[in-house]
């Protein structure tokens, strides 16, 4: 599968290396052109403001929403803010990917920072994970289509619609491939074994 | 729960990166810096031209404009420490910056030690000359490194030099047998493990950005095509005829650093760049890269 990661600002390199392991060729969006030809597209994270001005600097803003009409997207902590209907600062202007209103830097600054073990799915197939939250966006409230993959402390820290995953946190940090499986693999849930999730260095 | 683990502050250090990270001395530049795409700004009292002219000790910026920048803007907030002064670094992270750096701009504090930066709940970046240096940083805990290059001076050749001192020593660490390693290591006053480390990933164990003379779109792309995962532009910003248009450019380039053709264009109609020195104007006791070891 080719998977592009919006290499704008942020943590790309890390999820071009989750995407090596799982054995996708990961390819740089820097413009519209270089989406052409992706089945996938990350959206690290980084610097929510940066990303949504260099966004439609780039003129990226109405690709990325029709590439979103038909392809998954994985959004990381900022990449879940622009991915949002809306966001609790102007500074941000999101996609609209997401039915989920977010509060940037919700839990402080980076002494606030923190990694935690978070339990996903409740069913029989369920599983825990670091988590490790950076400066981290909260989700304030979901749209009725959007499922809810994990909480920590009554507020979602993962969530899917349709075929793209939002998550506050930051898998790629902790080498955690299996969200992107489940962003581009559709893998169904049933048929994942999750005892068997990688971690990779 | 686990804050402020150094996983936990590298962290932090990836999110910045393909970024610039921009020096600013009030709440009007942080807003511009920000507006302008800034993934981070410094905030500090002085940018290094203006304390190279000054002379005198430059010390801890005020923590009342610290605040002031910290409510200003979303992005986060940097500030500086002097070399090896531990209070001033407890005072910044009492104030909640994002990340400390224990620069050499300032006027040091401590001749032989730097701060024992596994203490601090937050970041630490610092400068090096080569991978000697750096590795003795990230040994003290610092979780983001970036070359020294000649702040305040206006001029990248310095920022090369180091950039590529680090990448030769780099390559050849990666050729090393063990037991070359254990020499290698002797010689860079480096810890073994992170001289292995090294070795083994080809690159450092944690971020390495570019310092220090970055004045142009050009110097950023030079930077970035040598290897630099984001930049840091102290006075090059505010030191320029339209520091607005700039800041831009700068951020543009920096994203688009491969493709001439955006930094052509974002290098067009940008007013006057800051004088700058040469770096054979500075005699050697003024030069801010000699501080830290």
């Amino acid at each position: 599968m080719r998977i592009g990661v919006l290499e704008l600002q942020g943590d790309f390199e890390k999820h071009h290396q989750i995407l090596q392991t799982l054995g996708m060729d990961s390819i740089a969006v820097r413009g519209p052109s270089d989406l052409s030809e992706l089945e996938g597209l990350v959206i690290p994270g980084g610097e929510s403001t940066t990303i949504s001005l260099l966004i439609d600097r780039n003129e990226l803003r109405e690709p990325l929403k029709a590439f979103a009409d038909v392809h998954p997207v994985l959004g990381t902590c900022a990449g879940l803010i622009l991915m949002a209907r809306k966001v609790s600062d102007s500074r941000v202007n999101p996609l609209g990917i997401l039915d989920v209103v977010v509060c940037r830097n919700a839990y402080g600054r980076q002494i606030h920072s923190t990694t935690e073990e978070v339990k996903f799915f409740e069913d029989e197939n369920s599983f825990y994970s670091r988590a490790t939250m950076i400066r981290a966006p909260r989700i304030e409230s979901t749209g009725r289509n959007i499922e809810v993959l994990g909480s920590l402390n009554g507020h979602p820290v993962a969530i899917r619609e349709n075929h793209h995953i939002g998550l506050i946190f930051h898998p790629e940090l902790d080498g955690v491939t299996i969200f992107h499986e489940l962003a581009f693999q559709r893998v169904k849930q049933s048929q994942h074994d999750r005892k068997s999730q990688t971690y990779v260095t | 729960m686990s804050k402020g683990t150094y996983e936990v502050k590298v962290g932090l250090a990836e999110m910045l990166k393909g970024g610039v990270i921009m020096d600013v001395t009030s709440v009007e530049q942080a807003r511009i810096a920000e507006r302008a795409g800034a993934c981070a700004v410094m905030a500090l009292e002085r940018i290094p031209a203006d304390i190279r002219e000054d002379g005198g000790v430059a010390r801890m910026s005020d923590p009342s404009m610290i605040r002031e920048i910290q409510k200003a803007v979303s992005i986060p907030v940097m500030a500086k420490c002097r070399i090896g002064h531990f209070a001033e670094a407890q005072i910044l992270e009492s104030l909640e910056v994002d990340f400390i750096d224990e620069s050499e701009v300032l006027t040091p504090a401590d001749e032989k030690n730097h701060i024992w930066k596994h203490d601090f709940k937050i970041p630490f970046v610092c400068g090096a000359l080569d991978i000697g240096e750096a590795l003795r940083r990230i040994a003290e805990g610092a979780a983001l490194i970036r070359t020294k290059g000649e702040a305040g001076s206006g001029n990248i050749v310095e920022a090369v030099r180091h950039m590529r001192t680090i990448n030769r020593q780099i390559s050849r660490l990666k050729e090393c047998d063990e037991v070359e390693l254990v020499s290698e290591a002797k010689d860079l006053g480096a810890p073994l493990s992170l001289v292995q480390q090294v070795s083994k990933l080809g690159k450092l164990p944690v971020p390495n950005f570019a310092a220090g003379g970055i004045a142009t779109p050009a110097d950023a792309s030079l930077m970035m095509q040598l290897g630099a995962e984001s930049l840091f532009v102290g006075s090059g910003i505010f030191k320029s005829e339209d520091p607005d248009l700039r800041a831009r450019a700068i951020v543009v380039a920096t994203t688009h650093y491969k493709i001439a053709e955006k930094v052509a264009d974002a290098s067009a109609g940008l007013k006057k760049a800051m004088k700058g020195l040469d770096i054979s104007e500075i005699p050697d006791e003024e030069k801010l890269q000699e501080r830290g070891w």
